[in-house]
């Protein structure tokens, strides 16, 4: 455990809400600006053949071909999978990372015997459990969900652990003064100290579980988007492929809003939002 | 520290990694099950599956097509988030761009990556590790600059520091600590485009072998990839690690003393 995560701490250095609420609206128009500038020119690279047209069909085409998509009752039953799979491999590691943070957290003896086993599991790439699953699971989705459960996990639990680290003994000498049970304690120390931890860990999480859970799709075939954009990739539909990446790309941004949205909700009191609504 | 502190160490490290062995050892002793074999038999297997010829033409090219999309991502990650994180315009203009080049996973960009550069030699796949170990360390980068203490950046102007001397010793260093968060995610990312990138197209490296154990139905084989796998992500983290507490030791000095440690 060297550091604790620097993801967290920068709230406070973001700038003056004030200097920051000024400058908005003009930041908006100029971000909509840049994505204008990257459409408009991806588009007359293509058309004027700078790029090679059959690597890279005009902007136009690819949306085209994402509204003919959207048509589609097979792209929605796609879209269904992936984000089904990605939801329940996620919360499956939120509620294990969690349970196994607090335990193992709270019980220093505990912690000390297991630090080694979880810094040496942790960096175990979870593709290496690829070929297992496919030999376990084939194509089902049973084998998505493991490989997420996997990643997420360990995400979960070392941010969790950090968080139960953090508590600030006087509150936890205090509840033990006042004779907390342990799951008063659970609920009152640990919990309000750990949650802006449990959020980052969502956060990081909630991405991860994205990636593993494409990356069976499009690796061992699990149904989903990632197995249309395998499929067509290598039946040559080159601007279905482009409209699927997207499609993949916008469901990562909504993943990413959605974990910010959640953390602000979750920690409302929290210093570290409240100094950046104010 | 005493004999008996440092054995107390060892025993707490040990203990638990020694109790899992042992345990999959003696549940695994008799296992008939062919995806399951007995770990006596997968360790048998590994010496004559891990030759010096496997190692040169698989985990040799896998490693080094990591380092050079790694190094890649780390030199125009850090390069371009200076820029973008320095100029608020540009970063405004920037910033929605980012966020959904960011949000594409990675593996996806193999099929397109294939198109462009091919896909049965390296290129494409040091492209695949470039382009996806790229993002956290540039976003990382951004926040970094953009977060550097104003009264940092402020003495700074007042010393009339130039451009460059400015960027070596207030910008670089104080983005350090992000920039780090940042490069640490691209490696874990880096180990799993290394693998995934291995599985399209006919190939040699560390991936392909663990994929073609698998489908010819060697097991223990294929165990003892997995393994191997295991180790090289423990050692790139450990390896990551150990520079980090080089170059960052005067920031988690500072924060223990913050910490009141």
């Amino acid at each position: 455990m060297s550091s604790s995560p620097a993801t967290l701490a920068p709230a406070a250095t973001r700038g003056t809400p004030r200097a920051r609420r000024g400058r908005r609206r003009p930041d908006a128009w100029l971000g909509v600006l840049g994505v204008a500038i990257v459409l408009v020119g991806a588009e007359t690279l293509s058309r004027t053949g700078i790029v090679n047209p059959a690597f890279l069909p005009p902007v136009s085409e690819m949306y085209a071909k994402l509204f003919q998509l959207l048509g589609e009752a097979d792209f929605w039953q796609s879209l269904w999978l992936t984000v089904r799979g990605w939801a329940v491999g996620l919360g499956a590691a939120m509620a294990l990372g969690i349970l196994a943070g607090f335990v193992i957290g709270s019980l220093p003896w505990l912690r000390a015997v297991t630090r080694s086993t979880i810094e040496f599991l942790r960096p175990i790439p979870s593709v290496a459990l690829i070929p297992l699953v496919v030999l376990m699971y084939g194509t089902k989705p049973a084998s998505a969900f493991l490989l997420v459960l996997y990643a997420a996990f360990w995400q979960v639990l070392v941010q969790v652990l950090y968080g139960v680290a953090d508590v600030d003994p006087v509150a936890r000498d205090t509840a033990r003064s006042y004779r907390f049970g342990p799951l008063r304690v659970a609920r009152s120390v640990i919990y309000p100290t750990a949650l802006p931890y449990i959020m980052t860990a969502f956060r990081l999480a909630a991405a991860v579980a994205l990636i593993l859970e494409i990356t069976a799709e499009l690796v061992i075939g699990v149904p989903g988007l990632g197995r249309d954009i395998g499929v067509a990739q290598s039946s040559g539909a080159v601007a279905e492929t482009y409209a699927l990446v997207i499609v993949v790309g916008l469901i990562g941004v909504a993943v990413n809003l959605l974990a910010r949205v959640v953390e602000r909700k979750a920690l409302w009191w929290h210093p570290s939002v409240r100094s950046e609504a104010a | 520290m005493s004999i008996v502190a440092l054995a107390r160490r060892a025993a707490i490290a040990l203990g638990l990694p020694i109790v899992l062995l042992a345990a999959w050892w003696v549940a695994s002793a008799d296992s008939t099950s062919p995806f399951w074999p007995p770990l006596q038999k997968i360790i048998q297997t590994f010496p004559t599956t891990w030759t010096w010829d496997r190692f040169v033409g698989d985990v040799v090219p896998s490693l080094t097509r990591l380092a050079i999309g790694y190094a890649l991502a780390v030199i125009v990650g850090i390069v371009l988030g200076t820029a973008i994180g320095l100029m608020p315009r540009l970063r405004a203009l920037s910033e929605p761009v980012l966020e959904f080049f960011r949000a594409i996973p990675p593996p996806v960009m193999v099929p397109i990556i294939a198109l462009f550069a091919g896909y049965t030699g390296s290129l494409g796949k040091v492209l695949t590790i470039a382009l996806g170990c790229l993002w956290p360390i540039l976003l990382n980068t951004v926040e970094g600059v953009r977060g550097l203490e104003p009264t940092l950046t402020d003495t700074a102007r007042s010393y009339r520091l130039s451009t460059w001397r400015r960027l070596t010793f207030v910008v670089l260093p104080g983005a350090s600590p992000r920039i780090f968060a940042g490069a640490r995610q691209a490696l874990s990312i880096g180990v799993i485009l290394m693998v995934i990138s291995e599985l399209f197209g006919a190939n040699r490296g560390l991936g392909a072998a663990i994929v073609q154990f698998q489908r010819s139905f060697a097991i223990p084989q294929m165990w003892t990839g997995i393994i191997v796998l295991g180790l090289i992500g423990v050692v790139l983290a450990a390896l990551f690690r150990a520079v980090e507490n080089r170059m960052l030791a005067w920031y988690q000095g500072q924060r223990q003393i913050e910490r009141g440690e």
